[in-house]
């Protein structure tokens, strides 16, 4: 079984070596990557490629490693207990049950998405290694251990915002998603847009590139901002014509306002464009 | 034989680990990748390295050592182009650099001269015809051997395939990188001070039982707000030129500390506090009084000062002594003011212990601040925060 790209995701060669090794020897993948690479996008394609099914973990700056595991819901407990109702009795009625929980007792096996992991406390990751590690929690209420029937593919992405401890990170396998470049970004756009015109591709990219390479952007534009351009600029009907310029570096591009999502970066670009074409007359 | 590999890899200063190493193995034996050394690049990339701020060194030491080469790492490759250039510029006579700007610039010459290369290349044969001896380039028949400018390309003159971990493509990844802040923030998570403020959304257990044995077992919910860390903090860095030596161990706090912190508040001074603080270390002109600093920040906020205290003692003895303008009263009129408002206060210095005693700067305010004068290493960190807790 091992990973190639879907028809809707293009997987440079590393990514799927990453993917396939992380498969074959069961152990999570960690993926980092500039914002907009595809990192969670990943984690579906691999599911829908491999056929599995897809379960998601959302990690918010407050959210605690047990909540992945289970929560008991305690207030439920409270209340039904003053009704009179029967299933009182036993507390593994109120355990509310976690992403990874579900995914060790699940029938086949899943891929597992823990994503930004890095927006969560300092010791998150540390509170995970076992689980990470041998597949299998305790459940102190029930007095049970969770084992994994089917070792689920682990997909964990972060975007760099917090260092992460050395002992998760050994037991990891880690890939860095590289920015494009301008063949792959072809290949990506092709799978997006099928059919898109030729010239008005290449011009958009050539113009796509050029932007990136502005010093002192904040916050350069990524793949998933070119792909919002190239929707804006075929709704519009934006010729080929008006992306080309003979002089590409003080061309400003029209609908600029989808690649540059940072005030101070649209004025700087602006400045620089400007200024350069000043200082050509 | 991998063993030497994995060795190698450890001496090159890579964070490797045997379990890694191991996982490697296993990968291999799996026939997870092809038998390629280009895959084998790539797998032993994914078990091995963790952070893509590795990924140059990685490349670096897998291709010595596959190559055999001698150099652990290749100094010329990371000298700067602009400083090749700026170099070369600085060798040619006045008038071979007006010639040079009469061709168009530097840039259009060396792309004229690659264009110019690449055909005697294929050319092959044609004698020894150096650039230059039409006379339209300012290299002459004395300049320099063109093949010894580095152009952009590393392999030299050999016709081979570039190998995908010679093309350092990784190498600006090398500094972005968040520092190694992760042993400064594990001291100064110690400082959460938790407070529960706001709505109240978290269930009390405890209180909720009590409340309802009281109501004879009808049911009374109570609710208390979320714990969040409410310390307040307040940092001031000291930016004048003798702390040029200790600026990477500064950022690395000062990144530790922002991400812990939630009220964290930074202003910057230059060898000692006077009458203005600045709000960014580099425009000058948006200066705070000191004196609206201790208006707007209460007592109730921790004050932490990182400096090296080290300057010459009349700046702090007297007014006008500061080096940079003429102050009023002197720097410890002003520490001591700082002292007396807020009333936990530490001094950070990252300056060594043993040279505290030489300093007589640094003598006159540990003088007046106690033993609140700790040195900026993981051990003096968590005192400083010991002292700022009780």
């Amino acid at each position: 079984m091992r990973f190639a790209g879907t028809d809707t995701y293009v997987a440079t060669p590393d990514l799927m070596l990453a993917v396939n090794a992380a498969l074959a020897l069961e152990r999570p993948l960690l993926i980092k990557g500039e914002p907009g690479t595809g990192k969670t996008l990943l984690a579906e394609e691999v599911a829908r490629a491999l056929k599995r099914p897809l379960l998601q973990w959302h990690i918010k700056s407050t959210t605690k490693a047990m909540q992945g595991l289970y929560e008991y819901d305690a207030v439920s407990r409270l209340r039904d207990s003053q009704l009179g109702d029967g299933r009182v009795g036993d507390i593994a009625n109120y355990l509310k049950r976690g992403v990874l929980w579900d995914a060790f007792e699940a029938d086949s096996p899943a891929v597992v998405l823990i994503d930004e992991i890095d927006k969560a406390d300092l010791e998150f990751p540390n509170d995970l290694l076992r689980e990470l590690d041998r597949m299998e929690f305790y459940v102190y209420e029930t007095q049970r251990t969770i084992v994994a029937r089917h070792r689920p593919l682990v997909v964990i992405t972060s975007n760099n915002e917090k260092e992460l401890p050395d002992a998760f990170l050994r037991r990891c396998f880690f890939h860095y998603i590289r920015f494009p470049d301008k063949e792959t970004m072809t290949r990506i756009v092709d799978v997006h847009f099928p059919g898109l015109k030729r010239a008005l591709l290449s011009e958009a990219l050539e113009v796509f590139f050029n932007l990136r390479e502005v010093p002192g952007l904040k916050k350069k534009p990524s793949t998933s901002e070119l792909l919002d351009w190239l929707k804006l600029l075929l709704a519009e009907d934006i010729p080929p014509e008006a992306l080309h310029s003979t002089d590409s570096k003080v061309f400003i591009p029209p609908l600029h306002g989808a690649l540059l999502k940072n005030e101070q970066d649209v004025h700087l670009f602006e400045r620089v464009a400007f200024m350069r074409r000043a200082g050509r007359n | 034989m991998l063993v030497d590999f994995f060795l190698h890899l450890q001496r090159a200063r890579l964070p490797v680990s045997t379990r890694e190493f191991l996982t490697l193995l296993e990968a291999l034996r799996e026939h997870v990748a092809d038998q390629s050394i280009d895959d084998f690049h790539l797998l032993a990339r994914t078990c091995l390295i963790k952070d893509e701020a590795h990924y140059d060194r990685y490349d670096l030491a897998f291709g010595s050592y596959f190559q055999g080469a001698a150099a652990l790492f290749d100094v010329k490759a990371s000298i700067p182009e602009e400083w090749l250039r700026g170099e070369f510029m600085r060798l040619l006579s006045e008038a071979d650099r007006a010639k040079i700007e009469a061709l168009g610039g530097l840039d259009k010459l060396l792309e004229t001269f690659k264009q110019r290369l690449a055909e005697q290349r294929e050319r092959h044969a044609g004698g020894n015809k150096w650039i230059g001896t039409g006379g339209t380039s300012p290299f002459g028949s004395a300049g320099f051997n063109p093949e010894g400018i580095r152009i952009g390309q590393q392999g030299g003159g050999q016709r081979r395939a570039v190998k995908v971990w010679d093309q350092r493509s990784f190498r600006n990844l090398d500094g972005s990188v968040e520092l190694n802040t992760r042993n400064i923030k594990v001291a100064l998570r110690r400082l959460r001070r938790f407070a529960r403020e706001g709505p109240a959304e978290e269930l009390d257990l405890d209180g909720t039982i009590t409340g309802t044995a009281r109501n004879a077992g009808w049911l009374d919910l109570h609710l208390v707000p979320e714990r969040r860390n409410r310390a307040k903090v307040l940092l001031l860095l000291d930016v004048g030129g003798s702390m040029d030596p200790h600026v990477q161990l500064c950022e690395e706090l000062f990144s530790a500390a922002r991400t812990e912190f939630r009220h964290l508040e930074t202003f910057y001074f230059h060898n000692c506090v006077y009458e203005h603080v600045w709000r960014d270390n580099r425009r000058h002109n948006q200066s705070m009084g000191t004196l609206e600093l201790l208006r707007t920040y209460g007592p109730d906020w921790k004050l932490i000062v990182v400096g090296d205290a080290a300057m010459s003692p009349y700046e702090l003895l007297q007014p006008g002594g500061g080096a940079s303008h003429f102050n009023e009263e002197s720097g410890l009129a002003w520490l001591k003011r700082l002292s007396d408002h807020f009333r936990k206060l530490i001094w950070w210095n990252p300056e060594k212990v043993e040279l505290w005693e030489h300093m007589q700067s640094t003598q006159l305010i540990l003088q007046l601040l106690g033993p609140r004068m700790f040195p900026l290493t993981l051990e003096g960190i968590s005192r400083g925060i010991d002292a700022l807790r009780h």
